[in-house]
């Protein structure tokens, strides 16, 4: 295992209010992390740096030893928590849109996971659900051949039934030496497939630990143990 | 379908329960060659990382053996297997003689309601 993304010391302020504070994060190839915590956290603050869409004020974040910038984006797949596509835009559209900007873009792969969840190329995206929309964004950040992939609340809009098969996407569709960090709060539905969780709160990470080391040691759920941590 | 997994004990002994529970049931047969890591967590509904752990602690426990080129094979050590059914028997064994004893029945009735429950289910099956 080699690390794959680290964070030293990161902190950003959002007018003199701290919304990182000496964030430090390790992440390793080949691993499937959760970033779990309360709405307000600062979980798409972090993602957002990561990105290169945020600039914090202090400390760095290095993607195989590139700050964020045109290399790291071209190992990064990234899905953002709002929808971005114009409305306008066919599937198909976006697919071709998708190849011309990602070298790593795999065509084949994003036909096939339209096709198993019934949704038609030629259909302009207004004319999607917002769930179907949601899955279109999905297939497309997934269809990369990425080192890293960070997906800011994957499962948030779509049916319980439509999770699971996400679920399974995610875990089927990534290669084997890549990483995965998914934020969410629905804990439940995802603890079974994810190797660590890093819980955030108010800006600091309280806690990173395997799923399996958790269960083993506190007897408990991580969903349970977050609603202990967590508790209003 | 994803394999029903508890939430409050770790993945991987769970898998590790479940492909035991599949080999006594002859759904995978001495000498039979398994699934991939990949293909085996994408049935189960988990994380390649953990299925692969699962894996290992069956070649501990000797359920498994791997080889480098040919894949991963289900043993054909029938003592071992053999020992694994029982110890599965007497687990389920165990949840029952320990339920049974909290509402006070000793070994004698435990058998006599084991045989009263096997006739009636055999009477119900004929009317």
């Amino acid at each position: 295992m080699s690390e794959l993304l680290t964070i030293n010391g990161l902190c950003k302020y959002f007018d003199g209010r701290a919304a990182l504070d000496d964030v430090n994060l390790h992440l390793q190839s080949g691993r499937i992390y959760g970033l779990l915590g309360p709405n307000g956290s600062g979980k798409t603050t972090l993602i957002k740096i990561i990105n290169g869409l945020l600039v914090p004020q202090r400390g760095e974040v290095l993607i195989e030893g590139y700050a964020p910038g045109p290399e790291s984006k071209a190992l990064v797949s990234y899905l953002p928590d709002k929808l971005y596509f114009n409305n306008w835009m066919k599937v198909v559209d976006l697919l071709d849109y998708y190849g011309d900007f990602y070298a790593d873009f795999d065509r084949a792969r994003a036909d096939d996971m339209l096709n198993r969840l019934h949704i038609d190329p030629s259909m302009k995206m207004k004319a999607l659900s917002k769930g179907t929309k949601e899955k279109v964004q999905l297939i497309l950040v997934m269809s990369r051949r990425a080192k890293l992939y960070i997906l800011d609340e994957p499962i948030g809009g779509v049916d319980p039934a439509a999770r699971d098969y996400i679920l399974e996407t995610i875990i089927g569709n990534y290669d084997p030496g890549a990483t995965i960090l998914i934020s969410t709060h629905l804990i439940s539905d995802i603890e079974n497939v994810l190797d660590e969780v890093i819980f955030l709160k108010e800006g600091h990470i309280v806690m990173a630990a395997g799923v399996d080391d958790i269960r083993a040691h506190e007897g408990k759920s991580v969903d349970e143990l977050f609603r202990e941590v967590f508790r209003c | 379908m994803a394999w029903s997994i508890d939430n409050d004990r770790p993945v991987y002994t769970q898998l590790v329960e479940h492909m035991k529970q599949s080999i006594i049931m002859g759904e995978y047969k001495p000498g039979d060659r398994m699934p991939s890591v990949r293909d085996m967590a994408r049935m189960a509904g988990v994380n390649p990382n953990t299925m692969q752990r699962a894996f290992q602690e069956m070649e501990r426990e000797g359920l498994m053996f791997s080889n480098r080129t040919a894949g991963r094979f289900v043993t054909e050590d029938l003592t071992v297997l053999q020992n694994v059914g029982r110890d599965e028997t007497m687990t389920l064994v165990g949840q029952f003689y320990e339920k049974m004893r909290q509402l006070g029945f000793d070994t004698k009735q435990m058998v006599h309601f084991l045989e009263e429950y096997e006739q009636s289910k055999n009477s119900s099956k004929e009317s």
